[in-house]
């Protein structure tokens, strides 16, 4: 793999002083345009392994480059969730009294970008995922699928190289759940990004390019 | 969607508490624009007694209120004789009963009194001012609630006087007074030979720090302040003015902690969403900016509900009949200048430490809160 998009070494995370050890010196690379998934059991460690690559959180321990940025440096840390990272989370995270079209903005707003060329982007999302009939409603008038597509569109509106989705089909139905992994299954080759998906659900992980499972704060099998 | 929509958006979402931040910033406004108001009004009406006609006041000297100050009729004739002096007015202050009014402010002074000119005569002549024996004249407000027409008797304290005259006049306070020749009313408070005060009017104004020399080297009992200078010493001014900007900032302290109790909460219930949005690219200092964003909202909302309640209070308190006149409002730019600052240094500093409160919530912890 040349220039990996990911490149993590050794990381270590505990928390309560120490007491419970969440990630003990995991090691992956990822590449340009892969989708790797991060299998494993609740509490295995793949959430904080999401969060780490992120830059939600820091690690103990370890190396770690994400789109040749330092996600333990804070300035690094903004412009990877501003230019190069996009995150879908199980629970969709989206602004209540907000449209679907005003959710989509939010990233573009931290950016300062001008609001036409949002717009133009918001549309063309919505209508890449089958949500431009949705735009002008409230999240609490859509759907359970339909706001986990407007969480994916977020994630994609500052057109990231890289898009992290931690348990992306946790909460929904078993159909809709097929609906948004097909859906981020497409987005990997089509628009060129990188993926890493965290999930427990095996027919999930067994569609991704690879599959690190994750245990007990290890990845035991690549 | 801009930023200040989510501001607003923010502050939609949560209408009752940002409604309580409002109502605290807007009673702080409020209180703080009526007292002061009324305060000035008071004051102006009160240097406008004393500035009629004159460039000079003469007073005693370490007097805590010019209602004890004792001027001696023979200091107000030296003061006469002085070359500079055009006219030296002595009038005395003092306080009456009458019927259910228990203070009203009476004022004995000269026929020569150059208020009596401008005032507006609907009973009796000027020329008749002390030239009616156990006469007693009244202000048009005084006359309205004591119920009080020309040519009746009137009980004034102790006394029994007949309304020689009833005259109109701008001042909210003289309006609402009775006025006596003035050595009626050295008799009446048994203050005789004196005068709480004399309004002095120079033919060179420009020779007024001579004349203050001059007067205060002859009287050393005696004080000489030109009217401005006066206006900015005289203790119960300064009491009057500090008292209504500390009431005025007490209210706004009070506001200011209702605004950082909305704001806390209203980052609390969201520690979530703040979280989102640092991973959707929001800075600390962004994330700081919308919660100070919405506490100058707050504020900027409570300032107009907070003038129009002010308003709307002072013009109540202007008209009803039980305030004899004496509120006589005065709102002046710089008032307003100050309460808009202080309305927003209020809300502002009572939102800091929520604001910095919200731009370090770490996004990891934050999405695993419920």
């Amino acid at each position: 793999m040349t220039d990996p998009l990911i490149s993590a070494r050794g990381l270590r995370k505990t928390y309560d002083g120490g007491r419970v050890r969440v990630l003990e010196g995991v090691s992956l690379e990822v590449g340009a345009g892969e989708m790797v998934a991060l299998w494993g059991a609740s509490g295995s460690g793949k959430s904080t392994l999401l969060h780490l690559l992120g830059g939600l959180d820091v690690p103990d321990s370890g190396e770690i480059s994400v789109c040749g940025l330092d996600p333990r440096n804070e300035e690094h840390r903004l412009a990877l969730r501003r230019r190069h990272l996009g995150f879908v989370f199980q629970l969709h995270n989206l602004i209540p009294d907000l449209t679907v079209a005003e959710n989509l903005r939010v990233p573009a707003l931290a950016n300062g970008e001008p609001s036409a060329a949002t717009r133009v982007r918001v549309r063309e999302l919505a209508e890449a995922v089958g949500l431009a009939h949705r735009l002008d409603h409230r999240i609490q008038d859509i759907s359970g699928g339909e706001r986990q597509r407007t969480a994916i569109c977020r994630a994609l509106m500052n057109s990231p190289r890289l898009l992290l989705a931690d348990e992306p089909t946790g909460s929904l139905d078993e159909e809709t759940g097929d609906t948004v992994f097909a859906l981020l299954r497409h987005l990997a080759p089509t628009r060129g990004i990188s993926i890493v998906l965290a999930t427990h659900e095996r027919r999930f992980a067994e569609q991704c390019d690879r599959v690190l499972q994750v245990r007990a704060g290890r990845i035991e099998r690549a | 969607m801009r930023f200040l929509a989510l501001v607003l958006v923010n502050l939609r979402r949560h209408k009752l508490r940002a409604l309580i931040g409002v109502a605290g910033i807007g009673f702080g406004v409020a209180a703080m624009l009526t007292i002061l108001s009324i305060v000035h009004g008071a004051i102006g009406m009160f240097e406008r007694i004393l500035a009629v006609d004159s460039h000079y006041l003469v007073f005693e000297k370490n007097v805590s209120d010019l209602f004890f100050s004792s001027v001696p009729d023979e200091r107000t004739a030296a003061l006469r004789a002085l070359a500079n002096v055009a006219s030296a007015e002595p009038l005395l202050f003092g306080l009456v009963t009458s019927g259910d009014r228990p203070i009203i402010t009476c004022f004995g002074l000269e026929p020569t009194n150059p208020r009596l000119a401008k005032a507006k005569w609907s009973a009796g002549r000027r020329e008749d001012f002390g030239r009616v024996p156990g006469g007693l004249w009244l202000g048009a407000r005084a006359a309205e609630f004591l119920e009080a027409k020309a040519g009746q008797k009137l009980a004034i304290g102790k006394g029994e006087f007949t309304v020689a005259g009833i005259f109109a006049t701008e001042n909210g306070f003289e309006d609402g007074g009775v006025f006596l020749p003035l050595k009626d009313a050295q008799a009446f408070f048994s203050r005789e030979g004196v005068a709480s005060v004399v309004a002095v009017q120079l033919r060179d104004q420009a020779r007024g720090a001579e004349f203050k020399r001059a007067v205060e080297a002859a009287n050393p009992g005696l004080l000489a302040l030109e009217n401005r200078e006066f206006n900015q010493s005289y203790t119960q001014f300064k009491i009057l003015h500090f008292t209504a900007w500390a009431v005025g900032l007490c209210a706004f302290l009070l506001g200011g902690l209702g605004v950082a109790n909305t704001m806390l909460l209203s980052v609390f219930s969201r520690i979530r969403e703040i979280a989102v949005l640092r991973v959707c690219g929001f800075s600390r200092g962004q994330v700081a900016g919308l919660i100070l964003g919405e506490a100058v909202v707050i504020a900027a909302a409570g300032l107009a509900v907070g003038l129009a309640l002010g308003c709307g209070t002072l013009f109540a308190l202007e008209q009803a009949p039980q305030f004899n006149g004496y509120i006589q409002p005065v709102v002046k730019p710089g008032m307003l200048a100050g309460i808009t600052a202080t309305a927003l240094v209020t809300a502002v500093a009572g939102s800091l430490w929520p604001a910095r409160f919200a731009s370090r919530i770490q996004p990891a912890e934050a999405l695993r809160y419920e």
